[in-house]
């Protein structure tokens, strides 16, 4: 039997394989199990569908943002395109399914698939662009899917939208908040941990060079053209992989949601999240979609206050406003997001009482 | 022909304006290096201060417009001074980040106060500006627009090429340790530039409204126009601004009148994709050579 291994005090690693290790302690395995546990056998039979559909909605934006997250947070190029990528993931996995009827376990991989073509496409004037010049770029990209989604009328049906059929597998649908649940929650365990391995593998270890200094990254023999494509393969892949499950969730889509504020949403969740950290894009979607939820609701709070309906004020643009605030004041006060204040937290429990 | 003639014209003028739209946000690229995605947010601020002074304070036009520039200078120094100078030196993400947010913000503030109608200023300017050439009308708007972005250009190119503080903020734009070192006070210089670069897109903001009518949601989308244009011009130009924004405005107009309505929108976003692949600094930016 194996002694469980607390933290040491210092840095005790005599190999690169100790370095690489995802739990420093077995402490940390053991509270994620639990977690795990109480997530998969508690949380869908207790909680009400409305709470159960802000998971769902938590869990589709955390796959997305860990996407992003692969592209902006390690290997360093910023998109604005990531929301239409979404939506290209939406589209293909809408009409795989009602074009060519497969089932959801094949269309929303190949909806991946596809996205991640489309974003690598996006992804080539990678190439020759770098900084602010890459960033317009993909600002572009967005721009022209959104109208490629309208305007394809033959294929997406334009402003009309798709409507999905229910997912079914051997005769079981999923259908309703808590069969999603499960379907949101495996895949994000399997992406998460995808993402996990991948940052710890060559090409991870690539992409944080090209993201450091892509130039001594080229010095170094990577070739850093084919890794920015691959970096922009995987983030669109997780972010088409995530739009065909959001398009299964609503069951109907249509392009309305694609937009820039989405993409600027998902940018939002990477930095407020911690930006290089796979785990703080979940606590970023989080974050986010807890915000959204919590300002629909004050502002329909404040809707019937007499007081403010009869001065003539509308409240609803207080969520633009407030969502705002929320970028900047992380971005001045806590630049590396909820993650490293998770961190901090969890560093002042441990040494407590004797902190330095 | 007279179709061609009045889309020449349609687009020169539309151009022009996207050309004054893209000068305050060439400003802060110049100086800071800041891609300032709050400037269609700046535009509307501009605007609606000029609404509420002109129809709310019941001012004359002359004084609404000088209070306005005051105004905005303040409001980009305050910007300046409160968002930007705590990221000097930081990634280039958060900084574009930051100004999202802000862009966020500021449409929440004016949705809020002055609500997401359609306003119109009252008629102000006379009627004896209009210019007729045979069957081509220009509105009276449109000739103060040529009018103002000519001073501008003019006023711009005297600043940076003759004045003191023009050529301080050429120095950081250019090298900001070496002018740092040689004694420019380059924290001054960057609030400068954003005050002065808030005073002209708030100029710019009563312009587009003047012509369009104040509406948040259009001047905050010619805020990403403005991408497009700049890119073309090359980014660190000012006189670039105004050719790249003629350029847009034309093939905006020629692709709305030939080719398909729906794709006016889009064509200037295709464009730049092409010229960012072909040449990234634009066509008169400066080249800062970096193979990768």
């Amino acid at each position: 039997m194996k002694k469980l291994s607390f933290h040491p005090c210092g840095n005790y690693r005599e190999t690169y394989k100790q370095e690489l290790n995802i739990f420093e302690t077995d402490f940390g395995r053991f509270w994620m199990m639990i977690f795990l546990g109480l997530l998969f056998f508690v949380a869908p039979f207790v909680l009400s569908p409305y709470m159960l559909y802000i998971l769902n909605t938590i869990g589709i934006a955390a796959i997305a943002a860990i996407g992003l997250n692969i592209l902006i947070g390690y290997t360093g190029q910023i998109s604005l395109g990531h929301g239409a990528f979404f939506g290209v993931g939406a589209y293909a996995a809408a009409i795989l399914a009602t074009r060519l009827g497969v089932g959801f376990y094949i269309a929303i991989p190949a909806a991946g698939i596809i996205t991640a073509l489309v974003g690598m496409i996006f992804g080539i004037p990678s190439g020759r662009l770098k900084g602010l010049y890459l960033t317009i770029a993909t600002l572009a990209g967005q721009f022209i899917i959104e109208y490629v989604l309208i305007q394809w009328e033959s294929l997406t049906k334009g402003t009309m939208g798709i409507t999905l059929p229910s997912p079914e597998i051997f005769g079981w649908q999923i259908t309703g908040n808590r069969a999603f649940f499960f379907l949101v929650f495996i895949s994000l365990i399997c992406m998460t941990w995808f993402a996990v391995n991948i940052i710890r593998s060559k090409y991870g270890r690539a992409f944080i060079a090209i993201r450091d200094n892509d130039r001594a990254a080229e010095g170094m023999g990577i070739p850093i053209f084919k890794y920015k494509l691959l970096s922009f393969g995987i983030s669109s892949f997780y972010a088409g992989f995530a739009g065909a499950l959001w398009a299964y969730y609503m069951v109907s889509i249509t392009t309305e949601p694609f937009n820039l504020g989405l993409s600027v949403e998902y940018i939002a969740m990477v930095i407020i999240g911690g930006m290089g950290n796979i785990p703080g894009a979940i606590f970023g979607a989080t974050f986010i979609t807890l915000l959204n939820e919590l300002l629909r609701f004050l502002t329909g709070v404040l809707m019937n206050v007499p007081a403010i309906t009869s001065l003539g004020l509308n409240m609803a643009p207080l969520k633009e406003f407030v969502f705002g605030l929320a970028i900047v004041l992380f971005i001045l006060i806590e630049p590396k997001g909820l993650a490293e204040l998770w961190r901090i937290v969890r560093s002042s429990f441990r040494l407590w009482p004797f902190s330095y | 022909m007279e179709f061609f003639l009045q889309l020449l014209v349609n687009g020169v003028c539309i151009g022009l304006l996207y050309g004054i739209s893209a000068m305050g946000f060439v400003m802060i690229f110049k100086s800071s290096s800041v891609l300032n995605f709050a400037h269609g947010e700046l535009l509307a601020l501009g605007a609606f201060f000029f609404l509420s002074l002109v129809t709310w304070a019941q001012l004359p036009v002359y004084m609404a417009f000088i209070l306005t520039m005051i105004g905005c200078f303040i409001l980009g120094f305050l910007i300046e001074r409160f968002f930007l100078r705590p990221l000097i030196g930081e990634k280039l993400i958060f900084v574009i980040m930051l100004t999202v947010g802000l862009a966020a913000m500021f449409k929440g503030f004016i949705l809020l106060v002055w609500g997401g109608n359609l306003h119109t200023y009252p008629e102000f300017l006379p009627q004896s500006m209009a210019m007729q050439f045979g069957s081509i009308y220009v509105a009276p708007a449109y000739s103060a627009t040529l009018m103002i972005s000519v001073v501008f250009l003019v006023l711009f190119g005297l600043f940076f090429k003759k004045s003191s503080q023009g050529i301080y903020m050429r120095s950081v734009a250019d090298n900001q340790k070496a002018a740092l070192s040689l004694g420019v006070h380059v924290r001054r210089v960057f609030a400068l530039s954003w005050a002065i670069a808030a005073l002209v897109a708030c100029m710019s903001g009563i312009v587009l409204g003047i012509i369009n009518g104040v509406n948040v949601h259009d001047l905050s989308s010619i805020g990403l126009k403005v991408f497009p244009v700049v890119i073309l011009g090359g980014l660190d130009s000012i006189g670039g601004a105004i050719i790249g924004g003629i350029i847009i405005g034309l093939l905006e107009t020629f692709t709305g009148g030939y080719l398909s309505p729906s794709l006016r929108d889009v064509v200037p976003y295709i464009v730049l994709v092409f010229i960012l692949m072909v040449k990234p600094y634009g066509l008169f930016g400066l080249v800062e050579i970096e193979r990768v």
